[in-house]
């Protein structure tokens, strides 16, 4: 077995890792979780307001 | 008043400092452009002085668009996003804070050292060793305060913009430091370690991946979060940016051999390179069409938010980048752009019309929210909007100069008369490229004035959230 055999199995372990990832992202089982990661940027409202009255009211 | 400290806050300090300097640096490293285009028109415009030729400030402009103004950028929109999907104070505000002023100071040693001729040579990695190793300093520092906010985050699932900021961040880390190993022969003099081809093939690794990384993964970090902020709605699809991330951070690696094609590279690398550029076009469209998608449902929002409407135009710019990439590195297409004012319109196409873009609708939405308002909330929608018309009809002109002049001095170049000889001297295309370089100048000029009013926006924003808070603080 030389160097290019190691190689070639490299691309197949690419290709592998590619599907598995596809694989595990969509699997169904999964949806629930995905959606409310997608919700994430609106979670923080409150601390964003906090931080910004923080902001506003410092006499620096 | 006590809880209001213990719960945790934002350090938007931080954020607001980068913001202001990217908006500083753009008005300046856009001015340069500007500077630099005209002189391909009018060469008296250097001067005649050694420290304003074009070959010593073109390196200027590049490091200053895309290390201060893009560089600023993205410390703002990371530190701010990185901060509020963690749900936690970012993880040291010194550091931080140090990163602000180490950076600054990266840039004004490079606005000295490069006029004066002090430079590498290598493209985009112009600055000599000691300022490498202070960027150095600060970029690990970066990664500190980064993934130490990260590791005490709040939330247990990392949002996927911080993905990206990370992989950026990472990445430029490895390639800076490897791309700049060399031997100091004095203080302002060094040789790379590397000769010949290995030197050529680590500076494009190192200057493919800086497009890759620093604007391109920092970018789509700023995508993920700012677009469905700013359009109100998550992401289309949170499973197809997952996918979208690993594949584009692995495939982009292997691209950068697409700078060498037809040189002292051994052509199977050449052909190499070419295949992994082919195949980025997925994971480049798939992520804009994941941003794209984002929108709808929503779509009446751009007519009536100019924001918006430069995120999505920074997308669409991108989508076009993505595709001429690629199509750029097919090999045959390589031997009529190389070389050519193409490669600076696609450049160009990608560093206006996405990167630029993308950065304006972002720092718009942040900056007020940084100073105690809402988001995009800046001191006028109207100015956003001529800024946004200046940027488009800016881009669109600069892109389409060069893409006629590209072609024109490709096929000029390889022109041949029947007995052999070339049809046409390097003269003759340099004379027949003029038209396209003062339709550069005017598109450029249509941008630089864009950033003005840009400046002249957020300066009234500024101040204005300043004398509220001072009569807040008297009251």
């Amino acid at each position: 077995m030389d160097i290019n055999d190691v190689r070639g199995l490299g691309t197949v372990f690419a290709l592998i890792a590619f599907i598995g990832i596809i694989a595990w992202a969509y699997s169904s089982s999964r949806k629930t979780r995905f959606d409310d990661d997608a919700n994430m940027v609106f979670k923080d409202e409150d601390i964003a307001q906090r931080s910004a009255l923080a902001e506003t009211t410092k006499n620096d | 008043m006590s809880t209001a400290i213990e719960q945790p806050n934002y350090n938007y300090k931080v954020v607001k400092y980068f913001a202001i300097m990217a908006v500083v640096w753009g008005v300046v490293g856009m001015s340069i452009g500007v500077l630099i285009a005209s002189q391909l028109v009018w060469p008296e415009l250097n001067f005649d002085t050694p420290y304003l030729t074009f070959s010593r400030l073109r390196p200027l402009h590049t490091n200053a668009v895309i290390f201060a103004f893009g560089g600023c950028a993205l410390f703002a929109t990371s530190y701010y996003v990185v901060q509020r999907t963690c749900q936690t104070r970012i993880f040291s505000d010194s550091l931080a804070m140090f990163t602000f002023w180490g950076w600054q100071a990266v840039i004004v040693a490079a606005a000295i050292t490069l006029p004066m001729g002090l430079t590498s040579t290598k493209e985009y990695a112009e600055l000599e060793w000691p300022i490498d190793i202070l960027i150095t300093v600060v970029w690990v520092s970066y990664a500190i305060v980064f993934f130490g906010t990260i590791a005490k985050r709040s939330q247990p699932h990392i949002y996927v913009a911080n993905w990206f900021f990370g992989a950026f961040i990472l990445t430029i880390a490895l390639l800076h430091i490897i791309n700049s190993l060399a031997i100091p022969v004095s203080m302002w003099k060094s040789y790379s370690i590397y000769a010949g081809t290995i030197d050529a093939m680590v500076q494009w690794w190192y200057g493919h991946n800086a497009v890759g990384f620093f604007l391109t993964a920092g970018f789509l970090g700023i995508m993920y979060y700012f677009i469905p902020k700013q359009a109100e709605r998550p992401v289309y699809s949170y499973r197809l940016s997952i996918v979208h991330f690993w594949s584009l951070i692995s495939i982009y690696v292997w691209a950068g051999a697409h700078h060498l094609h037809y040189s002292a590279l051994p052509d199977w690398a050449q052909s190499a390179g070419m295949v992994m550029s082919l195949i980025l076009l997925a994971p480049s469209w798939g992520g804009m069409i994941n941003g794209m998608m984002t929108l709808s449902g929503a779509w009446h929002k751009l007519r009536t938010d100019p924001i918006l409407r430069f995120l999505v135009v920074s997308l669409s710019f991108y989508g076009m980048s993505t595709f001429e990439g690629p199509m750029m590195a097919i090999k045959t297409v390589n031997a009529l752009s190389h070389n050519t004012d193409w490669t600076v319109g696609h450049v160009h196409s990608g560093a206006l019309g996405w990167v630029a873009m993308v950065s304006f609708g972002a720092i718009y939405n942040l900056l007020p929210v940084v100073l105690g308002k809402k988001q995009g909330e800046m001191y006028s929608t109207d100015l956003i909007n001529v800024h946004f018309w200046l940027a488009t009809l800016g881009t669109v002109l600069y892109i389409c100069a060069m893409w006629v002049n590209g072609i024109m001095q490709g096929l000029m170049w390889r022109a041949v008369n029947t007995d052999g000889t070339l049809t046409y001297s390097f003269v003759e295309s340099m004379d027949a490229s003029y038209g396209g370089y003062l339709v550069r100048v005017i598109g450029g000029l249509f941008f630089l004035t864009g950033m003005l009013v840009m400046a002249y926006n957020t300066y009234k924003t500024v101040s204005g959230a300043h004398a509220e808070q001072a009569k807040l603080a008297k009251a």
